[in-house]
């Protein structure tokens, strides 16, 4: 039971270092129209948590995750585009905040060395076992 | 095509050996190296983005953008009173307050009675608090965190950030910072 009893102490003790401020008004409500909130919702599932950064903000419950969804929904409510909310976002905190791979100056070895490499084994097989009729 | 050549390269017999080798180093790399967790904003050399927050505590104005331009570069600082590190800070902050740069604080999710002891306890460096609820100037900032400090110049562009508490042995780092901004 001591032993159980101290990690819960602890516990205890780290809660009030968080704010006590009420979550923001659509941080855990959803837009009332379903076809908004499915965007939102899509959106926030490819958006980085800025400081439980495997998560994405739709999966934390970090207070600066549901402000996060707060801002998502409050611009997809005011018409704004996912993409564009995704840019500004990345405008300010770079690539990283963003889960949805990109075709960059930098990335695109990702998205060519699948292709080479196929195309290489092609290559190698075709050499290897085809060709005989040729 | 021609005739299939079916004997490799000499070298290529050690290709396997040295990729693996390779993936293993990059591997090790990547586990040995203290991952890099601050996430920096995008933002320096850009003008402050437009933001107008209302008072956070009764003894100090709100802060709006259109307030910080012209005069001196200022120090922008984005604290809370449940910040633990904010606290460290003070000391500080107060320093730099006492050296006359002007500092300007925006308030993360805090309640005003919380704020009100917390600068009752550390002692009260800004000459505006602006409440953010929501931390909305925050992710107009790209800050991630509290605390966190920008140096913003007197033509209004942020020059500067400061990733978590500005400790003691730093001071002198933000002060050339900030005669830096001066330019």
């Amino acid at each position: 039971m001591k032993r159980l009893l101290i990690p819960l102490l602890l516990l205890a003790s780290a809660a009030p270092a968080q704010d006590k401020l009420p979550p923001a008004p659509y941080a855990y409500t959803q837009l009332a129209d379903p076809a908004q909130e499915g965007k939102a919702q899509a959106l926030m599932l490819t958006l980085r948590c800025l400081q439980c950064q495997g998560q994405s903000i739709a999966d934390s419950d970090a207070p600066i995750a549901g402000d996060m969804r707060n801002q998502v929904r409050l611009r997809i409510a005011a018409g704004e585009e996912p993409e564009a909310i995704r840019g500004w976002l990345i405008e300010r905190y770079g690539d990283y905040v963003s889960y949805k791979p990109a075709l960059t100056s930098l990335t695109w070895p990702l998205f060519a060395a699948p292709v080479l490499l196929l195309l290489l084994a092609f290559a190698l097989l075709r050499r290897r076992f085809g060709g005989k009729g040729a | 095509m021609s005739a299939p050549d079916l004997k490799p390269a000499r070298w290529a017999m050690w290709l396997p050996l040295t990729l693996f080798i390779g993936f293993v180093a990059l591997f090790m790399s990547g586990l040995l190296r203290p991952a890099e967790r601050e996430i920096k904003s995008a933002m320096i050399g850009k003008p402050l983005p437009q933001f107008d927050l209302p008072a956070a505590v009764a003894d100090r104005p709100g802060l709006s953008s259109a307030q910080m331009q012209g005069g001196q570069p200022r120090l922008l600082n984005i604290f809370a009173s449940w910040c633990v590190p904010c606290a460290a800070e003070a000391p500080v902050l107060a320093e730099l307050a006492a050296a006359g740069v002007e500092i300007d604080g925006v308030a993360i999710r805090d309640q005003r009675d919380d704020l009100k002891a917390f600068l009752a306890r550390n002692g009260n460096p800004y000459a505006r608090i602006g409440a953010d609820d929501v931390s909305a100037v925050q992710f107009a900032l790209g800050s991630s965190g509290v605390p966190e400090s920008f140096i913003i110049d007197a033509k209004g562009m942020i020059r500067y950030q400061h990733i978590g508490e500005i400790r003691a042995d730093q001071l002198p780092m933000i002060l050339a910072k900030l005669k830096e901004a001066q330019q």
